[in-house]
C-alpha cells in the first residue's frame, strides 16, 4: 500500500515526526531542571517552605516529562542507523564522537542523579540532594551543548576532509565543535528552553491565581516566571537576530526562504511581513511589504543589495513555503513573549501582578506557546537546510538507508499510533498534575511572613486540605 | 600509530553492551515477571525496586548505539538497516515500559493499562533484542558498504530461539534481583520463579550453544579446532559452576548469591558469543578493523572514555549504594 509513496519522503516524515515529538521534552526539561535547582537553592538559602513545596510539585511533573524525553531520545539515537545509514556511515566519524561525548558527559550524569533527586531526599539529606538536582540540571545543559554542536556542524560543517571511502573525517576537533553557527544556535536554543519553561510555569501559576486556591504558591511561581519572561525574551530576540545574521553569512539560501526573497534586490530589499509564497510562479502573492527594511535588518544599510533565490540553482532551493511560515510563527510568538514580559513589569510596578486577571488569562493562553515557537524555529532551520543533510556536502536524497517504502511506511504508522497514545497520555497526566496544586499551608505553619510583595492574602483555608502524593 | 585503537574500542563497546544486557536485563526481567504477581502491592514494590536505576541502566544502550556510530560507523550503518523490524519493535517496547514507570502512579482508572505497557513493553524489548542477537549470529551479508540481504532474514527458527532465550534469561535476572531486594511472600514467590527460570535459562543456553557452530564454518572451526577448542571445555565447565552456585543459593535461601550467579551465567554466555565472533564485528562480513572509523575519531573519543567511564561507574555505584538493601514497601515518593 506504500508503493505509491517515495521511501525518502516517508523516512523524512518519520524523522521529522519523531524528532518533533522528542524536542518538546528536552525543551521543557532543560528549563525545568534549572528551575528545580533554583527552587531547591532558594529553599536551602531562605528556609521558606514555599520553595520546597514548589520543588516537590514541579519535581513530579519533571519526572513524567523526563521519562518521555528519555524514551523518545533512544529512538533518535538508533534512527540515524536504521533510516539514514549512508549519512551515518559518512558523517559518523565526525558527529559520532560528539554524540558519544554527549552520552558520557551528560546522559549518565542525568540518569545517575535523577534517581537520587526523585527518590533520595530522605536518604541523603538536603545538601547532597541539592547536589543531585544541580547535577541533573547541569547534565541537561551539557547534553544541549553536544547535540547542538552536532546539529550546527550539519548546518555549517567545518574542520573536516573526505577520505577515499567517501567519509567525512575530522581534521580539527576544535573547528568541528566550534563550527561557525554553533555558539549562536546553542545560546538561542538554551534561551528558548528557559522561555518555554517560564511560560509553562507562568501559565500554571496564572491558572491557580485565577482559581485563588493556593495564592502564595501560585504567586511565587508566577512572579518568578514573569521575571524570566521580562529578562530573557529581549535577550532571546537579540540572540535570534545575531543567529539570523550568522545564517545569512553561511546559509544564504535559508535566509532567502525565510524572507520570501525569490528575486534579488540590487538596491535595498523589502521586508515581507506577510504574504503567500507561490512556488510555481516564484513570487510571494498578496505580500505586505516594508520597503528596504530587510536590507536594513540584515545589512544595516537601507540600500544594500540582497541576493535572492534566483541566484541559486532551483534544485538547491529549500522548500520556501514551510520556512517562510514557520519563521513567522516563531517571530510572532517571540514578540508576544516580549510583550507579556513588558506588561508584567508594568503590573509589577503598579503592584497588580498578583491581581490582574487579564494578564493571568493571557499567560494561561500563552502557556504552550514556547513549544510552538521551538518547533517552528527547528522547522525553519532544518527545512531551511534542505536539500542537504550536511550543508553543501551531502544531499538528503543520498543519505538514506536502503529500506523499502513498505517497511518505512509500517514503522512510521507504528510511531504515529504509539506516540499519540503514549505522549498524549503523558501530556494529559502532566496537565492534571499541574491543575492539582496543593492548597497553601496554614499561615501558622509558615516559617516566616509572606515576603513577596503585592500578593493578596488568600481566603481562609479549610483544615485537612487534601495533599496529593 | 602503534596502539590498536579499533581493538580497544571493540573491547569498550563490548563492555557497554554487556553492562546494558545485565543491568537493563534485570529491570526488563522485573517487567517480564509482572503478570506472575497479580497483587497491586507486590507490583508497587517490584517497580520501586528498579525505579531509581532503570534510566541509568538504559543509558548503556544509548552508549552502545551512539558509540557504535562514532567508532564503527560502517557496522552501525549496516546492522541497523539489516535488523530494521526488530530494532523498531525494541524501541517501541522500550517506550511503553519506560513511560509506565511514571504513568502507572498517575492514574487509578488507567493503572491496568500501564501494568500491561510495563509487562508487554519489557517482553517485546527483550524478545526483539534476542531476535536481533540471533540474526547477528547467523550473519549479515554486506557489499559496497551496504546491507544486501533480504528484509525478513532476521526471522528464522534460530533467531526465535535466541529471542525466547533472552526473555527467559532476563526473567531469571529479574527474579533473582527480586530475591535480593524484597522480603516476605513476594521474595518467596520470586525464589520459586528463579528456580524454574534457572533450568529454562540453562536449557536455552545449551540449545543455542549447540546450534551456533553449525550456522557458520567459522564458528565450527573456532569451537572444534585446535587451540581454540580449549574454550569448548572451559566455558561449559564455568557455566556448570555458576549453575551450581545459583541453585545452591536458591536452595539455601541466600539473598545475593542467586543474582550474582545469574550475572555470571550472562557473562559466560556473552564471552562465548565473543569467542565465536572475534575478529568479526558483523560476521561474516566485517571485521573490527573493516568497520572502524579513522584513528583520529577513535583517539578523540577514547581520551574521554578513559577518563569518564570510571567516573560514571563511580557515581552509578553511588546511586546503587544510596538505594541499597531491601526495598521498604512504605517508601518511595509515589
Amino acid at each position: 500500500m506504500f508503493e505509491a509513496f517515495d521511501a525518502i519522503l516517508l523516512a523524512r516524515i518519520q524523522f521529522a515526526f519523531t524528532v518533533s515529538f522528542h524536542i518538546i521534552f528536552p525543551a521543557f526539561s532543560i528549563g525545568l531542571a534549572s528551575y528545580l535547582a533554583v527552587l531547591e537553592a532558594l529553599w536551602l538559602w531562605k528556609k521558606d517552605v514555599v520553595y520546597l513545596e514548589l520543588f516537590n510539585f514541579w519535581k513530579t511533573i519533571f519526572a513524567v516529562a523526563f521519562g518521555m524525553g528519555v524514551v523518545s531520545g533512544i529512538v533518535m539515537s538508533y534512527q540515524f542507523g536504521t533510516n539514514w545509514s549512508v549519512f551515518s556511515d559518512k558523517a559518523g566519524p565526525v558527529i559520532g564522537p560528539l554524540m558519544g561525548y554527549e552520552v558520557l558527559t551528560a546522559f549518565f550524569l542525568e540518569a545517575g542523579f535523577l534517581g537520587v533527586m526523585l527518590f533520595g531526599l530522605n536518604r541523603v539529606g538536603p545538601k547532597l540532594h541539592f547536589l543531585a538536582t544541580a547535577m541533573v540540571a547541569f547534565g541537561t545543559l551539557i547534553s544541549a551543548t553536544w547535540i547542538l554542536a552536532v546539529n550546527s556542524w550539519m548546518q555549517t560543517p567545518a574542520g573536516f576532509s573526505m577520505n577515499e571511502a567517501g567519509q567525512f573525517v575530522p581534521d580539527d576537533w576544535w573547528a568541528v565543535i566550534f563550527n561557525p553557527s554553533f555558539p549562536y544556535r546553542l545560546v538561542h536554543m538554551v534561551l528558548a528552553a528557559y522561555l518555554t519553561t517560564a511560560f509553562v510555569v507562568g501559565g500554571c501559576g496564572a491558572f491557580h491565581l485565577l482559581r485563588k486556591t493556593a495564592p502564595r504558591r501560585a504567586y511565587t511561581m508566577f512572579s518568578m516566571a514573569m521575571w524570566m519572561a521580562a529578562i530573557v525574551a529581549p535577550i532571546q530576540i537579540f540572540a535570534g537576530d545575531q543567529h539570523g545574521l550568522n545564517t545569512l553569512e553561511h546559509q544564504p539560501a535559508k535566509v532567502m526562504a525565510m524572507e520570501g526573497h525569490y528575486e534579488s534586490h540590487p538596491d535595498g530589499a523589502p521586508l515581507i511581513l506577510f504574504g503567500i509564497p507561490n512556488a510555481a510562479e516564484k513570487r510571494v502573492d498578496y505580500a505586505i511589504e516594508i520597503p528596504k527594511l530587510s536590507s536594513l535588518i540584515l545589512k544595516h544599510d537601507l540600500n544594500a543589495p540582497l541576493a535572492g533565490l534566483d541566484t541559486i540553482p532551483e534544485e538547491l532551493h529549500p522548500p520556501v513555503g514551510i520556512v517562510f511560515w514557520s519563521f513567522r510563527v516563531m517571530l510572532v510568538i517571540g514578540f508576544s513573549m516580549l510583550g507579556i514580559g513588558v506588561w508584567s513589569l508594568w503590573c509589577r510596578y503598579r503592584g497588580t501582578l498578583g491581581t490582574n486577571a487579564w494578564l493571568h488569562r493571557t499567560v494561561v493562553l500563552m502557556g504552550p506557546a514556547g513549544f510552538l515557537a521551538v518547533l517552528a524555529g527547528w522547522v525553519t532551520t532544518e527545512v531551511g537546510r534542505q536539500p542537504y543533510t550536511v550543508y553543501g556536502h551531502l544531499l538528503t536524497a543520498e543519505s538514506i538507508s536502503p529500506i523499502g517504502a513498505p517497511a518505512v511506511g509500517a514503522s512510521l504508522i507504528a510511531f504515529i499510533i504509539v506516540y499519540f497514545f503514549v505522549f498524549g497520555a503523558g501530556t494529559f497526566y502532566i496537565l492534571r498534575l499541574m491543575a492539582r496544586l496543593p492548597r497553601d499551608a496554614m499561615p501558622e505553619l509558615d516559617e516566616g511572613p509572606i515576603r513577596t510583595a503585592g500578593v493578596m492574602p488568600g481566603p481562609a483555608q479549610p483544615h485537612g486540605a487534601h495533599h496529593g502524593h | 600509530m602503534d596502539i590498536d585503537l579499533p581493538l580497544i574500542w571493540a573491547a569498550l563497546i563490548a563492555f557497554a553492551v554487556l553492562a546494558y544486557v545485565v543491568l537493563d536485563g534485570f529491570d526488563l526481567g522485573v517487567g517480564i515477571l509482572f503478570p506472575l504477581f497479580p497483587e497491586k502491592h507486590d507490583r508497587d514494590v517490584m517497580m520501586n525496586s528498579v525505579a531509581p536505576v532503570w534510566d541509568g541502566n538504559e543509558t548503556w544502550l544509548v552508549l552502545g548505539g551512539g558509540g557504535l556510530m562514532a567508532v564503527f560507523p560502517l557496522a552501525y550503518a549496516t546492522v541497523l538497516p539489516a535488523l530494521y523490524a526488530p530494532i523498531i519493535a525494541m524501541l517501541l517496547g522500550l517506550i511503553f515500559r519506560g513511560v509506565a514507570f511514571e504513568y502507572r502512579w498517575r492514574t487509578r482508572r488507567g493503572e491496568f493499562l500501564w501494568n500491561w505497557a510495563f509487562a508487554g513493553g519489557s517482553m517485546l524489548a527483550a524478545f526483539s533484542q534476542g531476535l536481533a542477537l540471533g540474526a547477528l549470529v547467523q550473519g549479515i551479508p554486506i557489499a559496497n558498504r551496504t546491507y544486501v540481504g533480504g528484509w525478513w532474514d532476521w526471522l528464522t527458527p534460530f533467531s526465535i530461539v535466541t529471542g525466547l532465550a533472552i526473555v527467559v534469561g532476563y526473567a531469571l535476572l529479574g527474579a533473582t534481583w527480586l530475591v535480593m531486594k524484597t522480603r516476605g511472600p513476594l521474595a518467596e514467590h520470586a525464589r520459586s520463579i528463579a528456580l524454574r527460570c534457572s533450568f529454562a535459562t540453562i536449557a536455552a543456553m545449551g540449545i543455542v550453544s549447540l546450534w551456533t557452530p553449525f550456522l557458520e564454518p567459522v564458528y565450527l572451526e573456532r569451537w572444534f579446532g585446535w587451540p581454540t577448542a580449549i574454550f569448548s571445555v572451559i566455558v561449559p565447565l564455568l557455566v556448570l559452576g555458576c549453575l551450581y552456585l545459583l541453585l545452591k543459593g536458591i536452595r539455601d535461601r541466600h539473598d545475593t548469591q542467586p543474582f550474582i550467579a545469574s550475572l555470571g551465567l550472562f557473562l559466560l554466555g556473552y564471552i562465548g558469543i565473543g569467542i565465536s565472533f572475534y575478529p568479526y564485528i558483523i560476521p561474516p562480513s566485517l571485521t573490527i578493523w573493516d568497520a572502524a572509523a579513522p584513528d583520529d575519531s577513535l583517539a578523540f573519543l577514547l581520551v574521554g572514555a578513559l577518563v569518564l567511564v570510571p567516573i560514571i561507574l563511580a557515581y552509578t555505584g553511588y546511586a546503587y549504594w544510596v538505594f541499597r538493601g531491601k526495598v521498604d514497601p512504605e517508601e518511595g515518593y509515589h
